[in-house]
Formats: C-alpha cells, sequence, structure tokens
C-alpha cells in the first residue's frame, strides 16, 4: 500500500508541477491544488498506513493510525482552501485589469 | 442571480438547511471525542449558508442575515488569542488548555475544557473568512 | 565595563545628543564648542595612563559582548596603541575647535558633520584599543564608513559623492580581506585575541598559511594607509571639509595600516616576503607621492600626495625594521630596529605638522575662495600668520632644523644606512637601491615643500584672480594651527621627553620579545657631528634646491606621463567592467518570467534532495512492512491518475475544474480507507467549496487556449516535472523504508488523560499543537480579507468612475 501510494503521489507531484509551469493562469492554479493533494497524501504516507483504527479513544480498538500526520493535514486542507481562493481572486482580477492570463504576458517591463 | 420556478428546491432547501445547520452543530460539539470540532462544523455550517445563497440569492439572504462576516473572522481568531492569554495567566504558557469534570444538574457528569472555547473561536474563524470570500466573489459583477 | 571601555564608548554616547543639541541651540551658539569637551576628556583621561604605561606597565581589560563566540571588548593599552589614542584625541581636540571657525552654524548640517566626526573617534579609538580581531574589523570597517560619510559631507557635488565611492570601495575591499587573514591567522592558532596569536608567532611562521594570512592582513592595511596602487583615493577623499582632511585623511585614519602592520611586526616579521612586501611597497609609494606631488597645482591635491609619500615612508621603515627579528634575540637585532623607532616618531611629526599645513591650507581656501597655486602668490604680508605656519610645517617636512621633522629624518636615514649592513635577504646588492631610492624621494619631498612655500607667500600677489580680498583669519581659527606648529618646534628642542614617555613603550609594544632581552637605548639629539646621515640630508638640501630653482624647465617631464595608463583609469575601466558584467550576467538568468525562475528553484530542488539523497546514501526500499492493498484501493489509485491525466488533457475549463474536483472526492475516499474520519469530513466540505469558488470564478476568467510553447521549453517542463515526481516518490519511499527513530506519537495516545479528550486529532488541534491553529486560522482570516479588498476596492474605484463620467 505504502509502494502504491509512494507512486501515486510521484504521479501527482509531476502532473501538478508540469501545470504549474504552464502560462494560463487556471492551470497554474489547478496545479497548485493537485501539489496540495499530493503533499496531504505524503504526509500520511509517512506516519504509515492502516496501523490500527482511527484514533478515537473511545473506540474499543488496542492500535491507533499515528494521528500527528492527521493533526498536520487537517490544518494543511484549510490553508490549502485559503490560499487557492485567494489565488483564484488574484488571477480574475489580474485577468479583468490587465486583459490576459498568459503569465509571460504579465511579466511587466524589461527594466524591471 | 435570475428567478427560476424552483418551488421544489426551495421547500427542500428549507429542510436540508436545518438539518445541516443542526449536524454543523453536533460535529462542533462532538469534536472532543468524535470525528468533528472547529473546522469540520464551521465549515458544515458555511456549506449551510451557500446553500442558502444558491437558492434564494445573495441579497434576499443578505437581508435576512444582516451579519457582517469579516467581523465574525476577526472576533474568532480574538477569542482563539484570548483563551491562549488565559492559559497565560494561571502561570501556564501560552495556549495551554486545561479541563474539569463538572456535575451539572441534567447532563450528569460533563466535562468543561477551556478547549472547547479556543474550538469557538476556530469555528467562527472558519465561518467568518470562508463566507467572506465566497460573498465577495459572487458579489463581484 | 572599565574607565578604558567608557572612553571609547564616550564619542557614540555623545553622537546620540548631538542632534537635540543642534536643534536647541543652533544658531545661537556653534555645535563644535559642546563636542568640543569629548576629546579633551578622552585625551586627559588617556593622559593619566602615561605614567604607568611608560613604566612598562600593560592593561588589559575584559568586557564579554558576545562570550559564547569567544568575542569580547579587550580593550589593551600598551605603548603602541596609547600613542595612537593620544594623537587621536590630540588631533581630534584641535580639528573640532578649528571646524567652530571653518564650518558656518548658519549654512551648514553641523549636526551630521559632529556624528560623523564623532563616529569615527569612537570607532579609531576602538581600533587600536581591540585586542579581538573581529571587534577590531567591526571598528576597521567603522571607520572607513565614517570617513565614507564625511568626504561626501558635501553630498550634492558630483565629486565629493565619486571620491566618497572610490575610498569606501577601495577601503571596504582591503577591510574584508584583512578580515579574511586575520580569519586564517585564527585557524592557524585557535583564538580570537591578537595578543595570544603574537605568543604563537613561531607556530604562525612555520605554517602553511602563513604567506596567504600575510598578504591578506597587507591588503588591509595597504589600503587603509593608501599605499601603492591602492594610494588612488586619498587625492579624490581631498574633496571633504579641510578639518577632515587635517584629522582623518592625514592624522588619524590613514594611519591605522601603519598601526595594523606595526602590530602584526612580531607575527611575520623576520620573513624575507613580509620585509621586501612592506619595505618595497612603502618604498615605491614614497617614490610616486613626493614625484607626483610635485606636479599638483591644487594645495590639498599636493598635500594629498605628500601624505601618500609619508606614509610610505613610514611604512619602509616598518618594513626595515622588522629584519630585527630575523634573529631571534640580541643586541644585534636592536641596531636594525631603530627603524621601527624611526617610523613610530615619525608618524607622531606627521600628525602633528602635516595637521599644521592642512589646517594653514584650509585658512587661505576659508579666506580667498581658492587654493590653486597659479592663483595664488604674495600672500605673505596679507597673512602672516599663516605663512609662519606653513613655513613651520613645510620646513619641518623637508626636513630642516630647527623642526622635529629634521629628527626623524635624520632617523630615516639612519636606519636605512644601518640596512646596507644587513648579511641577508639579499640586501648586500640591494642596499644601496633602497638608499638611493629613500634619498631621490626626500628630494623631491623638498621641491614640493619649497613649492608650497614660496608660490602661494612670496612673488606678485595676483588680486585679480581672486574672488575675496586677501586677509588674516580669526584669531580662535589661527590657534589651533599656531598649538601644532609651536608642537613641531617643541619636538625637536626636547625629543627625549616624547621618547622616553611614548616612542619607547611603543617600541617596546611592537617587539615585545627585543625588548626583554635587548632594550632600545637612545637618545635622540640634533647634533649627531658630521655622520653620513647629515650629509645625505645636505645633499637633498642641495640638489632639492637645485632642482626648485629650475623647475620651469623640467616640468614639462611631467608631460610624458602616460595619462591613459594611470590607476585612476584602471580603476574607472574596472568600475565600468564589473557593472556592465553584473548587468549582463543579471540580465540573462532574470528573465521576468515566473515559469523560468520555478525551474530554477524547481532544478535546485531536485539537485538537493535528491543528491542528498544518493550522498548520503539515503535511498532505500523495503516494501516488507507495506499494508495490503485491496481491491477498492486499487480501483480509486487508477481512478486518481486517470483524474490527473484528464486535467493535465483537458481542452476545457470545465473539464479540468470537474477533474480536479473529482481528484479532491478521491482523496476523501482514500482518507475514509486509512482510518482518517476527521479528515475525510473535512476535505469532503472544503472540496465542495472549493469546486464552487472554481465555477463561480469561471465566470471570469476566459477560455483555456492551446498554448503555444516551443518544444524546447515543453521539453524542458516535462524533464523537471517527471523528475520532480521520481524524486518525490524516492523520498516517500525511503521515509517509510527508513525507520530511524520510533514515533512520537505515542505522546499523544494519552490525550485522555492529558487534555480530556478522546479525539486524538482535535486534542492535538487544539490543545498539544494550538500554536499551529491559531497561526491557521489567523491566515484563513487574512486570505478572507486579502479578498474582500482586492474585489470591494476595485469596485468602490470602479463606482467613483462610474459617477464621474455621468
Amino acid at each position: 500500500m505504502e509502494t502504491c501510494m509512494s507512486i501515486i503521489i510521484g504521479i501527482l507531484f509531476a502532473v501538478g508541477t508540469y501545470l504549474i509551469l504552464s502560462k494560463t493562469l487556471l492551470r497554474i492554479i489547478l496545479g497548485t491544488s493537485i501539489i496540495g493533494h499530493g503533499v496531504n497524501l505524503l504526509l500520511l504516507t509517512m506516519g504509515g498506513l492502516k496501523k490500527g483504527g482511527p484514533p478515537l479513544l473511545g473506540l474499543n480498538t488496542l492500535t491507533f493510525t499515528d494521528p500527528l500526520p492527521q493533526a498536520l493535514i487537517l490544518t494543511a486542507i484549510v490553508i490549502n482552501f485559503a490560499t487557492t481562493a485567494l489565488f483564484l481572486v488574484l488571477s480574475y482580477r489580474a485577468y479583468k485589469v490587465l486583459g490576459t492570463d498568459d503569465v509571460e504576458q504579465l511579466r511587466g517591463y524589461n527594466d524591471e | 442571480m435570475k428567478e427560476p420556478n424552483d418551488v421544489i428546491l426551495k421547500t427542500a432547501t428549507k429542510a436540508a438547511v436545518v438539518i445541516i445547520l443542526a449536524f454543523s452543530i453536533h460535529l462542533f460539539l462532538s469534536g472532543h471525542h468524535n470525528p468533528g470540532g472547529g473546522f469540520i462544523g464551521g465549515l458544515a455550517f458555511v456549506a449551510a449558508v451557500v446553500l442558502l445563497y444558491l437558492v434564494h440569492g445573495i441579497e434576499k439572504v443578505q437581508k435576512n442575515i444582516p451579519v457582517d462576516f469579516k467581523k465574525v473572522a476577526g472576533i474568532g481568531v480574538l477569542i482563539s488569542v484570548f483563551t491562549g492569554v488565559g492559559g497565560m495567566i494561571s502561570g501556564n504558557p501560552f495556549l495551554n488548555q486545561a479541563f474539569w469534570m463538572v456535575d451539572l444538574p441534567l447532563f450528569g457528569k460533563t466535562e468543561m475544557a477551556t478547549a472547547v472555547l479556543f474550538d469557538v473561536g476556530v469555528a467562527l474563524a472558519v465561518i467568518g473568512a470562508s463566507l467572506t470570500i465566497i460573498i465577495s466573489i459572487s458579489d463581484d459583477r | 565595563m572599565s574607565w578604558l571601555h567608557l572612553i571609547i564608548a564616550l564619542p557614540f554616547l555623545c553622537a546620540i545628543l548631538v542632534p537635540f543639541l543642534y536643534q536647541q541651540f543652533n544658531p545661537r551658539i556653534h555645535t563644535g564648542w559642546f563636542i568640543l569637551i569629548v576629546p579633551l576628556i578622552i585625551f586627559l583621561g588617556l593622559s593619566s595612563y602615561i605614567p604607568a604605561v611608560s613604566a612598562g606597565k600593560i592593561f588589559y581589560l575584559t568586557l564579554p559582548w558576545i562570550p559564547a563566540y569567544d568575542i569580547n571588548l579587550t580593550a589593551y593599552i600598551d605603548g603602541l596603541s596609547l600613542t595612537f589614542a593620544l594623537i587621536i584625541s590630540g588631533i581630534g581636540f584641535l580639528v573640532i575647535w578649528y571646524s567652530i571657525y571653518y564650518l558656518s552654524r548658519l549654512k551648514e548640517a553641523l549636526h551630521n558633520f559632529y556624528i560623523y566626526l564623532l563616529l569615527f573617534m569612537g570607532s579609531m579609538l576602538g581600533l587600536v584599543f581591540s585586542d579581538n580581531i573581529f571587534v577590531l574589523y567591526v571598528f576597521w570597517e567603522l571607520t572607513s564608513i565614517s570617513s565614507f560619510l564625511l568626504i561626501a559631507y558635501w553630498y550634492e557635488r558630483e565629486k565629493s559623492r565619486s571620491g566618497a565611492q572610490k575610498s569606501l570601495l577601495i577601503t571596504v575591499f582591503g577591510g574584508l580581506s584583512m578580515l579574511a587573514g586575520f580569519i586564517l591567522l585564527s585557524m592557524i592558532t585557535d583564538t580570537y585575541s591578537i595578543r595570544e596569536m603574537i605568543s604563537q608567532a613561531a607556530i604562525i611562521q612555520a605554517h602553511l598559511l602563513f604567506i596567504p594570512a600575510m598578504i591578506l592582513i597587507l591588503l588591509g592595511a595597504f589600503t587603509k594607509s593608501a599605499q601603492f596602487p591602492f594610494s588612488i583615493w586619498l587625492p579624490d577623499a581631498m574633496e571633504a571639509p579641510t578639518p577632515i582632511s587635517a584629522y582623518l585623511h592625514s592624522a588619524t585614519m590613514v594611519k591605522a595600516g601603519i598601526y595594523i602592520v606595526a602590530r602584526c611586526t612580531t607575527i611575520f616579521g623576520g620573513d624575507p616576503a613580509w620585509f621586501w612586501l612592506v619595505t618595497g611597497i612603502g618604498l615605491i609609494t614614497l617614490l610616486y607621492g613626493s614625484i607626483n606631488a610635485v606636479r599638483q597645482t591644487d594645495l590639498k591635491a599636493l598635500l594629498a600626495y605628500s601624505t601618500i609619500s609619508q606614509l610610505g615612508l613610514i611604512m619602509s621603515l616598518l618594513g626595515l625594521g622588522s629584519a630585527a627579528l630575523y634573529f631571534q634575540v640580541g643586541s644585534a637585532g636592536t641596531f636594525y630596529a631603530i627603524a621601527i623607532f624611526a617610523a613610530i616618531f615619525h608618524m607622531v611629526n606627521h600628525a602633528v605638522f602635516k595637521g599644521c599645513l592642512f589646517m594653514a591650507v584650509g585658512i587661505i581656501d576659508h579666506e580667498l575662495g581658492t587654493r590653486d597655486i597659479r592663483r595664488l602668490g604674495g600672500l605673505m604680508h596679507f597673512m602672516p600668520v599663516s605663512f609662519l605656519m606653513i613655513l613651520v610645517g613645510s620646513l619641518s617636512m623637508a626636513g630642516l632644523p630647527p623642526f622635529n621633522g629634521f629628527l626623524s629624518k635624520e632617523l630615516f636615514f639612519t636606519s636605512f644606512l644601518n640596512a646596507l649592513k644587513m648579511p641577508f635577504f639579499n640586501m648586500e646588492t640591494w642596499g644601496i637601491i633602497l638608499l638611493i631610492a629613500a634619498w631621490v624621494a626626500s628630494v623631491f619631498t623638498f621641491v614640493y615643500c619649497m613649492i608650497i612655500i614660496f608660490k602661494t607667500f612670496l612673488g606678485k600677489k595676483k588680486d585679480h584672480k581672486l574672488k575675496k580680498k586677501a586677509h588674516e583669519a580669526p584669531v580662535g581659527m589661527l590657534i589651533p594651527p599656531l598649538i601644532l606648529a609651536a608642537l613641531v618646534v617643541a619636538i625637536f628642542f626636547c625629543p627625549n621627553v616624547l621618547a622616553q614617555h611614548l616612542l619607547q613603550p611603543a617600541w617596546e609594544a611592537v617587539l615585545p620579545a627585543l625588548a626583554a632581552t635587548a632594550p632600545l637605548v637612545i637618545k635622540i639629539s640634533p647634533w649627531h657631528g658630521f655622520n653620513t646621515a647629515l650629509l645625505l640630508t645636505i645633499g637633498v638640501i642641495a640638489a632639492g634646491t637645485v632642482l626648485y630653482i629650475t623647475y620651469e624647465k623640467w616640468r614639462s617631464v611631467y608631460r610624458y606621463y602616460p595619462e591613459a595608463l594611470t590607476l585612476n583609469n584602471l580603476y574607472e575601466w574596472m568600475l565600468e567592467k564589473t557593472e556592465a558584467g553584473s548587468r549582463t550576467i543579471t540580465n540573462w538568468y532574470m528573465t521576468g518570467l515566473v515559469r523560468d525562475y520555478l525551474v530554477y528553484i524547481l532544478g535546485f530542488t531536485i539537485l538537493l534532495v535528491g543528491g542528498t539523497a544518493v550522498f548520503f546514501e539515503g535511498l532505500a526500499f523495503d516494501s516488507s512492512r507495506d499494508a495490503a492493498v485491496n481491491v477498492y484501493e486499487l480501483v480509486l489509485l487508477i481512478g486518481m491518475v486517470i483524474a490527473a491525466l484528464t486535467v493535465l488533457l483537458a481542452k476545457s475549463r470545465l473539464t479540468s475544474v470537474i477533474a480536479v474536483g473529482t481528484l479532491g472526492f478521491m482523496v476523501v475516499f482514500f482518507f475514509v480507507l486509512l482510518r482518517a474520519p476527521d479528515l475525510a469530513l473535512t476535505q469532503l466540505v472544503v472540496e465542495t467549496v472549493t469546486t464552487v469558488l472554481f465555477l463561480l470564478c469561471l465566470y471570469h476568467l476566459p477560455k483555456l487556449r492551446r498554448e503555444k510553447i516551443p518544444l524546447r521549453f515543453k521539453a524542458v517542463n516535462g524533464v523537471v516535472s517527471v523528475a520532480i515526481g521520481l524524486v518525490m516518490t524516492a523520498v516517500a519511499l525511503s521515509a517509510n523504508s527508513n525507520q530511524l527513530f520510533t514515533s512520537i506519537s505515542g505522546y499523544y495516545l494519552d490525550a485522555d488523560k492529558l487534555a480530556g479528550a478522546k479525539n486524538i486529532v482535535n486534542a492535538i488541534l487544539v490543545d498539544f499543537r494550538g500554536f499551529d491553529t491559531m497561526l491557521e486560522i489567523l491566515v484563513l482570516t487574512m486570505a478572507g480579507f486579502g479578498v474582500y479588498t482586492l474585489i470591494k476596492l476595485q469596485l468602490a474605484v470602479r463606482r467613483k468612475e462610474n459617477e464621474g463620467t455621468k
């Protein structure tokens, strides 16, 4: 399972990176979103998979999965949401004001 | 938003929103011992409000819920910070939480934790910030 | 903390008060009157150390600064540092007095001037008293910076700015080299204290890094003391107000290099490389400065070149004296070590007579509005006191009795004559050449001294070329240079008072080992009988007089001086090329394209992470502990791959947004399968809201276009992406296979007891790691406000514009 997850993580990172390197703003945002998923899965995999029950002490299990990565991922999800929202608004504002969503044309002047 | 004839949707929404709100509060309260907590509770609340917006349109909802969500977010952050300061007052490090077991007349033996207060702040911040984002975007025409 | 530390800190502390004083009392009272007290206190305070130091005592006072790194503010008083400090505070006192009359309290920014001046004074004192190399370096650079600020004091002038820049570039370059040299020394000796380095001189001399450390430290000393070929900054530094030229650029700061060379003589001395570098560069500078001084027409530029040549003289004497250490002990060394004594003596003399000369030239400039020799002449009757001061200063510089310069010049010749007898360092053949060079330089020195006196004060008065009417300066302005002129004469008549109390201890501080075994017994007297040194002096006077009288006939020789090859042109050329080169390089990689920057960042990530993993053998693959894979999971995995690829290939916006949403929901399923209920719930809601946001924004964003990217770019993008994917896979696999230590999650399993919570994830969020959560909601709120302002401010502007058009 861990091996499979590692491969999936690699694929998600590769796809996300390729999207980030493209010129369209929307593709870049989608790329960051995909990389975010990759990071979350990476954190989860690092803690070990299916080592026990969910980390709820009320359940009658003896072993639990590692709760720390889960807490970190929870934080990551929410921050990812916040940055994605900000990025989205920033990009469509840029498009409306400047009339282009091509990163290459957003570069400004040569002497900057 | 245009005004289509969507009686079924509106009626279903009325029921759904109540259920979702109740569920969000349940998620929030049970967070300390079961899946849930400030984030999830807050986000579920956001989902309910978003549903209202989708069905009834922004102006109508804003008239009926005259809350400035930016302030909600700010208040949420402040609450969380101040619960942290509370830990400092009792001589513990910043953000140190405490809990007691209290016997309440109706509920029996109940746990009181300052962590819940912190979670309230989290939930308010999540609700406020998310709704600010969504309303702002949908408002921009 | 001791009195001494307080003395060093005093200028800095007073600098803080200057703006308030200036604001309160300007223009009623000249700010300089308040500042005048500072050097006076320092001078008197330091004078109290003279009896103890001349008795051979050494003070060593430590104040911890960064004790963890063994960096302490250790003040170290011996003869050498005390001599320097007395010059700094003494000349400083006179210069500040002089500046009160020189700088108008109505027109000038006095607070700036005095803050810079005090900054310099404090750092110069710190420099000579410091024992720790880092503290010394900090003070060293502070003197460079304050010199920069003072040269650029009249910053609205183009020449002031370029002169200041030049001095800063050259001296800071030297300072950094010196720091490197000191660090090398500290690596060799394992200490940061100069005193301890000196005690390990034998270890240093035997070390492989001896020569590099020596060259680096000498670079620092030579740049600061304006030695050839770094001397070019000093003439340009004359753009500073004259009090500053008198203080920094002749009496004190340029002597810092001399100080360092003197201090390091025990470490490096006795080595032929040190001997030849210091003596050789010193002599070249001496010749270069004196020959160039003759052709100057600006009095201050003339003095600048003469300062360069005098610094070269002192430097060459220090070099000669270092030969004394060739003999480990004994009176044979002392014979040559007279040169060191001569160097210190001449340094003091130079500070006195050059200070006097600069101030007198400043008076001429101030009262007549020019210092161009071609416009001056016949001023003797109008400015008799200034004439007297120039006469005393110049004749002393030329080495004539009855002035102090004569004494040190005699010692200078004696040292070179002594050096003829050195049976080592190839001095049998070179000694006579050195002597001739020194003699020729002295002749030129004599010539330019005559030029200063005769061209300005004798001859016809050229009223038509002057802007102002010639008249003498106010009395207050005349007193400081008069004091110096009086000192010039006083030192001639009783040199042994000075020698006994300051010069002797300073000599002992430079050569402590020699002083312990074979102390220098010297009695300076103006008359030794007709010895070779006196004959040389007479020769200088004769040849110099002839050259001065025939000056008009041979001055055209200077026209053959190749202008294109001057050091200044070299400096300009280097500056230009460096700027152009750095611009080319920067423009080459700073393309302004985010994509390129991302490729750099990702490329380095691949190299660093991947490289580290390979280099430290961190890669590992061990699937034995893996959990089993069941069918649902396999289907989900394949679904995720398909969703990701769909995003990559999608032609429409909607497809790609929905594909990303699908990916998110599949991650939710994974969270469920992998026993993370909290995550699953959160991700579910967040994914829904995010998708809604994307769809809302699609309304505003344009349709996806086919990107026209050159194939080369596409290939690079593809390679980088695949490499990143591979590196991340490798990292994930290795992290799982290398279990270096047990997980810390066991602690959190006690959540019920510690935090009263049964949901561990929630307990971590609100309790164990509350800080994370608090800052996280802060981020969320800030993002919310960011979105709000981005949209609403824009709306407000648009609304206003609409109203405007109506």
